[in-house]
């Protein structure tokens, strides 16, 4: 697995929201390939697809509030050579059209890719209706799918840029509000590479999305206590990084994933399905643990859901209790 | 493009691709003869007479594309495919058996001549609205048809399709409503009436053709017209009979989802003249 140091300030970080990546990436796969084109629903600022109109106005269609067409519709355009980027918030984009998803884009293997905006709980006041939460289980169930969690803006800016350029079916989700922008541009991406931001011997803490700087944050207070707490980020849940999630469970001994997504078939059961075939140790899961979300601000909820450094640092001690 | 056709020379050719059908139906022991029966000579007529295609080249882009959103009538394409070259006839007794080319629903990757997999109901009208959009963003003379059933309509996402179709003018497009009036569970106005059809189609922006979908010469006509229509898509309506050409399958409910056996099969072999 590849070190990669990341250069950021861990107690204040820049913020920005990982959508404004997904803008700036979108634009960034137009200017190299003029098959890209965008799929919209009706929310086109505040998925940042409207900073692709302003530069590609005849790229973009906009459906309306109708999931299920734009998606096969979608599905259409890249039978006939186009990259359609798909997108809405992660619970209609997802869920809504899920059929779609299933029997038109992956069963057929078409070049289409899902961006889901709005992933998590830290949606915030919009409440548990806006908060996708199940869109990476029930996402990476669908053979052909690939799902991409980015850790931060520019994360999300160079997945949106990758999956533009490979073949077939992507789900990349990001988030609405502002997160520690934690990668640079020149930080190494790469689909389906997990890389360790910070080493560690007597746990690893694999994370995803916005939840890879509160495991950072955990590893410091762990290091605090005596414990030695390696970081993994691991953006791409489909193909998982079976070699390194392998290697930090060796290295380590004990593993905790942190998601910020329902615990059943996410990220977590992603890495419980590979280490309890593969190397089995002691694993936690830090996750939203079977419950709809509700309104708040996004701190707020994050720490009513356990979703902080704090949680991540108690299941970080579970999971080496239970070495023998 | 023909601008006539030889309607004892179809009407015998489409017999003949009947009886073909029914045979596959009987071999497969599984399958729906009665819509497949129903669009028979409305996909005969459009790909011997309308479609721009290459058999040999079935990826050729160039050509016009189908969607046959029924995804279930799939023996009545699959003996047109067959009759056509795409693929040898041999492999229609293979229908629905593992390892088939010819699966049960539609499989592009498996069937040569097919251009997009189907077979979950309501989607196939917005795959064919994208691949008309994406064919007209690039200036290309491709034309896209797409076969529905009527208990179909019942699906909200044809509406959706339906709706866009008509707010990107997409005159390159056309749908057909195989109007056969029967769905599983009965008649299509008893289970969840669709009606007025037409008048829906039309409120939503849509050049309306209704037509006799067993008269060839209408059949013809109406996709004539259609590629003359300019500024709006064109739905075909297509009043058919369900289970058309066997005596026993036509407006039965029942024939739906059942194969004819052995002695069903010679039956309608006799009747459709095609015995031995």
């Amino acid at each position: 697995m590849k070190n990669v140091k990341l250069n950021f300030d861990l107690d204040n970080p820049k913020k920005k929201p990982s959508r404004d990546g997904y803008g700036d990436g979108l634009n960034d796969a137009a200017a190299k390939n003029p098959n890209v084109v965008a799929i919209g629903a009706d929310i086109t600022a505040s998925t940042r697809v409207d900073w692709f109109v302003k530069e590609h106005p005849d790229s973009f269609y906009d459906l309306g509030i109708a999931e299920q067409n734009q998606m096969a519709f979608a599905a259409g355009m890249s039978l006939m050579g186009k990259v359609p980027f798909v997108c809405n918030y992660g619970v209609f984009l997802a869920g809504r059209a899920w059929d779609q998803i299933r029997t038109t884009v992956c069963y057929n293997n078409l070049n289409v890719k899902l961006g889901g905006a709005h992933g998590g709980i830290s949606v915030g006041p919009d409440g548990a209706t806006h908060q996708a939460l199940e869109e990476i289980s029930i996402m990476r169930c669908l053979p052909n799918m690939k799902v991409i969690v980015p850790a931060d803006s520019w994360e999300t800016r160079k997945a949106t840029r990758a999956v533009a350029e490979l073949d077939g079916p992507y789900y990349v989700r990001f988030g609405r509000e502002k997160v520690p922008e934690i990668t640079d541009e020149s930080t190494p991406f790469e689909v389906g590479k997990a890389y360790c931001v910070q080493e560690g011997t007597d746990v690893a803490i694999i994370a995803c999305g916005a939840m890879v700087y509160h495991s950072m944050l955990a590893a410091r207070e762990l290091a605090k206590e005596g414990i030695s707490a390696m970081v993994v980020n691991c953006h791409t849940i489909k193909p998982i990084d079976r070699e390194s999630i392998v290697e930090a469970a060796k290295t380590t001994g004990a593993v905790v994933t942190a998601e910020e997504h329902q615990l059943m078939g996410g990220m977590g059961s992603a890495v419980s399905e590979v280490l309890s075939t593969e190397y089995p140790v002691p694993m936690q899961m830090v996750g939203v643990n079977d419950r709809f979300g509700q309104s708040g601000d996004p701190d707020e909820l994050m720490n009513a859901y356990g979703l902080n450094a704090e949680e991540i640092c108690k299941a970080a001690k579970r999971a080496i209790a239970m070495k023998r | 493009m023909a601008q006539k056709i030889d309607v004892q020379e179809a009407a015998a050719h489409c017999t003949q691709l009947r009886a073909d059908l029914l045979k596959m139906l009987n071999a497969a022991g599984s399958g729906h003869p009665g819509g497949s029966l129903s669009c028979l000579d409305i996909l005969y007529v459009l790909y011997n007479h309308v479609m721009k295609q290459d058999p040999k080249d079935p990826k050729w882009d160039g050509r016009d594309r189908f969607v046959l959103s029924k995804g279930h009538v799939n023996p009545a394409l699959y003996v047109v495919l067959a009759d056509l070259g795409y693929f040898p006839k041999s492999e229609l007794m293979t229908l629905r058996k593992f390892g088939s080319i010819l699966q049960g629903h539609p499989y592009m990757h498996k069937t040569p001549g097919l251009d997009v997999s189907s077979g979950s109901l309501g989607q196939g009208l917005s795959v064919a609205a994208g691949m008309a959009a994406a064919a007209k963003a690039d200036g290309k003379p491709n034309r896209v048809f797409a076969l529905m059933g009527d208990g179909e309509q019942e699906e909200g996402e044809i509406w959706e399709a339906a709706m866009s179709a008509a707010h990107f003018k997409l005159d390159n497009l056309c749908g057909i409503v195989d109007h056969n009036h029967l769905q599983i569970d009965g008649n299509v106005e008893d289970v969840m009436n669709i009606e007025p059809i037409a008048d829906k189609w039309r409120a939503f922006g849509w050049n309306v053709i209704g037509i006799d979908g067993h008269d060839y010469e209408q059949i013809l006509d109406a996709f004539l017209k259609a590629e003359e229509c300019k500024g709006k898509p064109t739905v075909i309506i297509a009043e058919t009979v369900k289970g058309k050409g066997v005596s026993f399958m036509e407006n039965q409910a029942g024939w739906h989802g059942t194969a004819p056996n052995d002695e069903q099969l010679q039956q309608a072999l006799r009747e459709l003249g095609q015995e031995g």
